[in-house]
């Protein structure tokens, strides 16, 4: 008997290892031959734990199993959802990038293998390296960080600057509130990213690679370094390292994490330079998210057309949005761009947990703008969203029911950067935390107008003066509630709802 | 008389040589590719506001006051960070950057005293005036302004509650200086300065005053600011510490030195300094300054203050005296490295026609003479080939004998630069020298040679060369003496100079010394630096020849990036050896014995000169104690501190009829003086410093005379009074004297160098803007000529008595005898000498970091504390030599270079044993004929070092007539027992005798 039980971080959160123990020790009490293969999540995150039993080539899924309901799996009496294939929320996607997130054994090279895994880098050492880059840039691939930058073009630059050294680096700091698509991906299928890595390396022709991780993924760094140990033979001639953050949300921000991995306090650099022609140690780098860099396996495998086939205008391609906060169905949407905030909130996410209706989105992280249910239609694209005051970002919603305070999620965004600014620009160091102050006299209502018009002024400052897009975005949560949420800020509500 | 304020474009210049157009607010500039929006419009006169940006520093875009606007480019990029490009439209001035400019200052102001203490030294109240800030709107509830001042640095304070973590202070310190004591403690708004968690003077702080220079505000400030109050007048002038020769502002209040602050347009420094210059000349206003003559008939009678006249009249009375009865010759002078040029020329100007003989000597013999021998000979110049800014082009730096961190600061500060941006560093040096292993640098090979074994290296180094392939042949061919490199050749590649034959000598493993050759010969530039690690020593000269050689053979010698340069020890090494303060020269190196060189002078000062040299230091030392000379005029050097054997110093001095001391103090030399004469200091010099990198620098009074006279008129005062008329109107004078006599001197002038800034000799109708490296296209004397360079051990050996070698040096705060720095707050960091000992030798003694030991020689003893360390090896001790209390120079020996009597103070056989007495300084007596001693020892010495070639004898011949007195080598033929001499010593004399 075959189960899969997620080793993801989440479900571990709510119970996965004991289950697994319980199931374990379950089978032995029967006697049973059972062999447990601790797979990634599917991305269903309100299902977790979700155990899986494979009969007759079916994959036949388990949500929300416990310790004391674990004997049941065994049984086939406890509660399911069917066949997991096939069960809509998960077969209703377009899963390119995370093609085989929670199928496979993380670690399994076969598996992975066997799931179309290394075909992408089969066919990148065919190619030369600027056909590589012509593929990617033709699949119109975008950075998945936040900022949206066209990855060919970037590619590109590196492919053609000179150097006796050039570096491939991941960025998975992923600090946004909300996101968690690296980590699933790192910790579920940890040779996609490997895999697409060394392309990337063999385009530019990098002999050198890290990936920076976030401390707070003890699971995805344990797991990415087992996985490289193990690609090893695979990747020849392309060296690869885990590297560690250490607790700054600013190091995700590219050139703050450049200087980390040089082992320097987590700054950011002013631009240009740009890190594609100097960057990590001074040498021409590629920096890429983990979402961009595991998705170019699949374009390389199957070709750039069939990656751009999906999505809308120069959105294109399939985005993995993650759905988070009050929120009844939580979890990993991965689509084609285009589809609705409505979609993704009410459909795939079925509303708010509470219950109550939803009164605001947070869309990108915790510097994205706040909607209104008014804003439900708009297409979840890069434009789409800029158009309506907000971003993509790294593609994280977070629900807020009726209950929310936006005067106070504004405080929240001042408070954020006061805590994360790295200190080095005028309008995030000392801005963050005057915003905050200021915030804090409208909310007691002491010179609402006045301090409103103030807190605008340094919205104002902070957005066009500063360094990075720590400071230059965190007014946009702020100036989203003021302008969506008018009513939190008015003078007659003194301390909000 | 106003403030001088340099104008900073923000960031640096760029380097590239194409330009490209830009618009900025309606004008059309053409400006260097690369070069930052801000920089641009700043050449253009167009300040854009800015306070995190500075043009010593790279550009870092953190204030971000400095915002613009770009045609076609969206948002406010800071024109600090954003390079010009061709056809960029850029707008400095508008309604939306001035909101976000006010912005800014509203946020600094919120978190800003508000009024600073210092004034407008702090910036940002004025630059909030200048953006048009009139109201802080915010309640700020948290802040800065509660944090205490740390005033622990001597010089500064650092006041966080003006700071606006601008970061210039830590990038100042990082890209300047290279200390990397300052960083960015916490980040968002509890971002601050911090000097490591400790305050100042605790930290790896070396008050090299970057910090200060660079900080916009209140926050890093010198003190003098608060105690004496703003500058109003500056004035331009040179650094009288060691031989970097930095150029500063001397920013007075009325007739008092405020602060100094390092010139950008320095040639030498540009803008940089260290603790020495930038703080410590509080000596010259020190109660210790002697401001009146004082005279006295015996040096046991207490002095007695008289004027001028009398002091004058008095000096030249005895002089005469001593001349009439013991001959002309009985008396001679000594010229100052510390003096300017004009000073230094009156003084050998004053013995050679006012003495009438050649007992002219310099305190360059001390230190750089084989320096001037060893690159004469080889080169055909006593001078460095290189000027400091060439080391930024050098792939492979050889650092020889020197410790620049600690005594040439500011060129060390160049060096980490280049080190840093990846060139290569090998470090010769018994001692584990800072340079070494610092932050950011670590030497590529470090080779920790015995002391007294230089020679045994440069030589197995060669020979590598020559017997691996690594020679620069097509150089060798085109620009060297093929004689003289076969012969050398034949001589270097014999197995005797091998690296495995040197490693028994020098205990530096062979396979490092092949990779050190290697390095450096492989390396597309390769230069050498060194120090007095490389002269004081009994082969002190052949050293430096053998260094010679070694770029010769390897083609590293005239263009940038490559070169041999010696790091002089003082202001005015160069200088003084320029103007002919050598015994056996004339200005510009010219050997006295040339009559057409003489005629120059004959003529402009009407006196018949000496053909024959004249009396070295030590030579008038030993002819003192047998009774042949007895008068000495000597300027601003304290022999009985520096020079080596003291208690022969003193016996020397003390058997002279009339010893004149022209000092700032009562040094301990004028302890054996009659006749002391005020000296100035060089806050109130007229004249010129010439550097290492031969930079003549002005050195310009800033404040009156303290004594009232200057100290050129003071010698030409006593030349008068021996009937000698010796007058300028000033010392501008002086230097067109020097430029007409001289041919390397040619082009200078006062008035030449106060349009110039500086110009590096020979200045003539060639370089009329002078030389910064030398033999570019043919050496100065021809072709460059290789020299054998055989490796003699020296005398002074262990053995079990004395089984430790000593060598000597400097820490970074205090300066050689101390006489000035001692006089400053510099004590807070070193404030006694130590005794520097490896934990193995000192735990086999019974000796523990701090207790005092005694320290003993084969010619004295003396206490110091010992500091266990493992900067030295086993077998190796150190000390510094800059308080006259810790007697260093009791202990060190009368050995010598062989050419030149620079003394080998880097190597004395010593014992050290636990002491429990805190009583100093014994010496073992002297007894017999020291001059004959000295004479046989040199002779023979000489021989040696000349190596075994077709006729050594004539070589030697050559060299006695050439640098030794008549007196001297008479008494070679006559006094000394022929079977104490060497059979080529014996074979010379005979050559010699010959007319």
């Amino acid at each position: 008997m075959k189960l899969f039980i997620p080793g993801d971080s989440a479900a571990q959160s709510i119970g996965a290892d004991e289950v697994a123990v319980a199931i374990t020790a379950e089978a032995a009490k029967r006697n049973l031959d059972i062999q447990i293969i601790r797979n990634g999540t599917r991305g269903a995150l309100w299902l977790e734990p979700l155990v899986e039993v494979e009969i007759d080539d079916k994959r036949i899924g388990y949500p929300n199993v416990s310790v004391d309901s674990a004997p049941q799996v065994l049984d086939g009496t406890h509660t399911s959802i069917g066949e997991v294939e096939k069960f809509p929320w998960l077969a209703k996607q377009d899963r390119i990038t995370y093609k085989r997130v929670g199928i496979i054994d993380p670690l399994s090279i076969d598996d992975y293998q066997a799931h179309g895994g290394f075909k992408g880098l089969a066919r990148a050492k065919e190619m030369t390296g600027a056909e590589i880059v012509a593929e990617v840039t033709e699949s119109g691939l975008r950075g998945r960080g936040g900022a949206g930058f066209p990855a060919g073009i970037k590619w590109n630059t590196v492919l053609n600057a000179k150097a006796d050294q050039k570096y491939v680096c991941c960025n998975a700091d992923e600090g946004d509130s909300g996101t968690y698509a690296d980590r699933i991906l790192m910790e579920a299928d940890p040779f996609t990213l490997i895999e697409g890595m060394a392309i990337a390396a063999l385009a530019v022709g990098a002999t050198k690679g890290f990936i920076y991780i976030r401390s707070e993924y003890p699971t995805a760094i344990s797991q990415m370094r087992k996985a490289i140990e193990i690609a090893k033979p695979l990747i020849a001639g392309f060296e690869l390292k885990v590297r560690v953050g250490a607790g700054s949300y600013v190091c995700g921000e590219e050139t703050a994490m450049l200087e980390s991995l040089e082992g320097k306090r987590g700054v950011v650099r002013a631009k240009p330079p740009l890190p594609a022609l100097e960057g990590l140690f001074g040498k021409p780098t590629i920096i890429n998210n983990v979402i961009t860099l595991a998705s170019v396996p699949e374009i390389i495998a199957s070709g750039a057309a069939n990656y751009k086939a999906r999505g809308v205008g120069k959105s294109l391609g399939t985005q993995v949005f993650q759905l988070a906060g009050n929120i009844k169905q939580g979890g990993i949407v991965e689509t084609g761009f285009g589809i609705t905030l409505d979609e993704l909130v009410n459909g795939y996410g079925g509303g708010t947990l509470s219950g109550r209706p939803i009164r605001a989105i947070q869309v990108g992280g915790p510097l994205g703008a706040y909607f209104g249910v008014d804003k439900l239609a708009t297409s979840a694209d890069y434009e789409s969203l800029i158009a309506a005051g907000g971003m993509l970002g790294h593609g994280g919603i977070v629900v807020f029911d009726d209950s929310v305070n936006l005067a106070k999620q504004a405080r929240f965004a001042m408070e954020f950067c006061a805590i994360e600014s790295c200190g080095k620009c005028t309008p995030c160091r000392i801005g963050s935390t005057r915003g905050m102050e200021t915030i804090d006299l409208i909310i007691s209502g002491k010179d609402v107008a006045k301090n409103k018009e103030l807190l605008l002024d340094l919205c104002e400052v902070m957005t066009e003066g500063s360094l990075c897009a720590m400071g230059g975005l965190t007014p946009m949560p702020v100036k989203s509630a003021l302008a969506n949420f008018p009513e939190d800020f008015s003078e007659n509500i003194q301390g909000g709802k | 008389m106003s403030l001088i304020i340099e104008p900073d474009f923000g960031t640096p210049a760029s380097k590239k040589i194409e330009t490209v157009s830009v618009e900025i607010d309606g004008r059309k500039i053409e400006v260097a590719a690369d070069t930052s929006i801000m920089r641009a419009a700043a050449e253009a006169g167009i300040d854009i506001p800015k306070l995190c940006a500075t043009d010593k520093l790279k550009a870092f875009g953190s204030c971000r006051l400095c915002v613009v606007e770009i045609d076609g480019r969206k948002g406010t990029p800071s024109s600090c960070t954003t390079p010009v490009s061709d056809g960029m439209v850029i707008s400095t001035q508008n309604e939306k950057l001035n909101r976000l400019r006010q912005g800014v200052m509203e946020l600094y102001l919120s978190d800003h005293p508000e009024k600073c203490e210092v004034g407008s030294a702090c910036q940002v109240h004025g630059m909030a005036e200048r953006v048009g800030l009139t109201e802080v709107r915010y309640e700020a509830k948290k802040t800065h302004l509660d944090i205490k001042k740390d005033e622990s640095n001597p010089y500064f304070n650092f006041d966080s509650t003006e700071c606006i973590v601008c970061n210039r202070c830590v990038r100042a310190c990082d890209e300047v200086q290279g200390t990397f004591a300052l960083t960015i403690s916490g980040r968002a708004f509890d971002a601050r300065v911090s000097s490591g968690g400790k305050n100042f003077i605790e930290s790896e702080c070396v008050s090299c005053g970057a910090c200060v220079q660079a900080c916009p505000t209140g926050a890093l400030k010198e003190k003098n600011l608060l105690t004496i109050g703003a500058p109003d007048r500056s004035v331009i002038t040179t650094c009288a510490y060691c031989g970097v020769g930095c150029s500063f502002k001397a920013e007075m209040k009325g007739n008092e030195v405020v602060r100094m602050i390092p010139l950008k347009a320095g040639g030498a420094n540009e803008g940089h300094s260290c603790v020495k210059g930038r703080f410590a000349w509080g000596y010259a206003s020190h109660k210790d300054r002697q401001l009146q003559p004082l005279i006295r008939e015996k040096i046991t009678d207490p002095w007695r203050a008289v004027s001028w006249e009398e002091a004058i009249s008095y000096a030249a009375k005895g002089l005469k005296e001593i001349q009439s009865k013991y001959g002309v010759d009985a008396i001679g002078g000594i010229t100052s490295s510390r003096c300017t040029n004009e000073e230094v020329y009156v003084v050998q100007k004053l013995v050679r026609a006012a003495f009438k003989n050649n007992n002219v000597d310099t305190c360059a013999r001390v230190c750089h003479s084989p320096t001037g021998y060893g690159l004469k000979q080889t080169f055909g110049t006593s001078a460095g080939t290189q000027d400091f800014e060439s080391v930024e082009h050098s792939d492979v730096i050889v650092l020889i004998g020197a410790n620049p961190t600690a005594a040439h600061p500011v060129f060390a500060s160049r060096l980490k630069q280049t080190l840093r941006k990846g060139a290569k560093l090998i470090v010769i040096d018994p001692r584990q020298i800072e340079l070494v292993r610092t932050p950011h640098i670590e030497a590529a090979l470090h080779l920790q040679l015995l002391p007294g074994t230089n020679v045994a290296i440069i030589n197995a180094l060669a020979h590598v060369v020559m017997t691996e392939g690594l020679a620069d042949q097509k150089f060798i061919d085109e620009r060297c003496d093929q004689e003289a490199f076969k012969e050398w050749a034949e001589f270097i590649k014999r197995p005797e100079n091998s690296p495995e034959a040197m490693e028994a000598i020098s205990s530096v493993p062979a396979q490092l010394i092949r990779e050190a050759a290697r390095l450096y010969a492989s390396a597309p530039n390769g230069s050498i630096y060194y120090g007095l690690g490389v002269t004081e020593h009994s082969q002190g000269s052949t050293m430096v020849m053998g260094i010679a050689n070694l770029a010769m053979a390897t083609g590293n010698i005239g263009r940038k990036g490559v070169g041999v340069n010696p790091l002089r020890g003082q202001n005015n090494v160069q200088g003084s050896c320029d103007m002919g303060s050598f015994p056996h020269e004339l200005p510009g190196y010219r050997h006295i014995s040339n009559s057409d060189t003489r005629a120059i002078y004959e003529k402009l000062w009407g006196v018949t000169l000496q053909a024959k040299p004249g009396m070295r230091i030590p030579n008038m030392l030993d002819s003192a104690i047998t009774g042949e000379y007895k008068g000495i005029y000597i300027q601003g050097e304290d022999i009985a501190q520096s020079d080596p054997n003291t208690q022969h110093v003193a016996a020397g001095l003390s058997a002279m009829d009339m010893v004149i001391v022209q000092d700032l103090f009562l040094n301990e030399t004028a302890k054996y003086a009659h006749v002391f004469l005020p000296g100035t200091s060089f806050l109130e010099k007229d004249g010129t410093f010439t550097n290492a990198e031969r930079r003549i620098n002005r050195v310009r009074p800033v404040m009156p005379s303290k004594t009232g006279k200057s100290e050129w008129e003071v010698t030409c005062d006593l030349a008068k009074a021996l009937g000698y008329q010796m007058h300028y109107d000033n010392a501008a004078q002086i230097m067109d004297e020097i430029a007409a006599t001289t041919p390397t001197f040619a082009g200078v002038s006062h008035a030449k160098l106060d349009g110039e800034g500086s110009m590096q000799w020979p200045v003539t109708a060639d370089a009329p803007h002078g030389t910064p490296v030398m033999h570019i296209d043919k050496f100065v004397r021809g072709e460059g000529k290789f020299v054998p360079t055989p490796y003699v051990p020296t005398e002074e050996k262990t053995n079990r008595k004395f089984p430790l070698l000593m060598t000597t040096g400097r820490v970074l705060s205090q300066y050689n005898v101390g006489a000035q720095t001692r006089r400053t707050k510099n004590n807070v960091w070193h404030d006694h000498d130590t005794l520097d000992i490896h934990e193995s030798d000192a735990e086999m003694r019974g000796i523990k970091d701090g207790s005092w030991i005694k320290l003993s020689s084969r010619v004295g003893e003396t206490l110091m504390r010992a500091r266990i360390t493992d900067e030295v090896a086993p077998g190796v001790v150190y000390t510094t030599f800059h308080f006259p209390e810790s007697g260093a120079n009791v202990i060190t020996t009368d050995y010598s270079d062989w050419a030149t009597n620079c003394p080998e103070y880097k190597v004395t056989a010593v014992q050290v044993e636990p002491s429990t007495s805190m009583v100093n300084v014994a010496h073992h007596g002297e007894t017999g004929d020291a001059q004959l001693k000295s004479i046989v020892r040199m002779a023979n010495q000489i021989a040696h070092n000349i190596p075994a070639l077709s006729a050594p004898e004539i070589e030697v011949a050559h060299h006695l007539t050439q640098f030794w007195t008549p007196v001297m080598r008479q008494r070679l033929q006559e006094d000394v027992d022929p079977s104490e001499l060497s059979d080529v010593v014996k074979k010379a004399l005979e050559l010699v005798k010959q007319p």
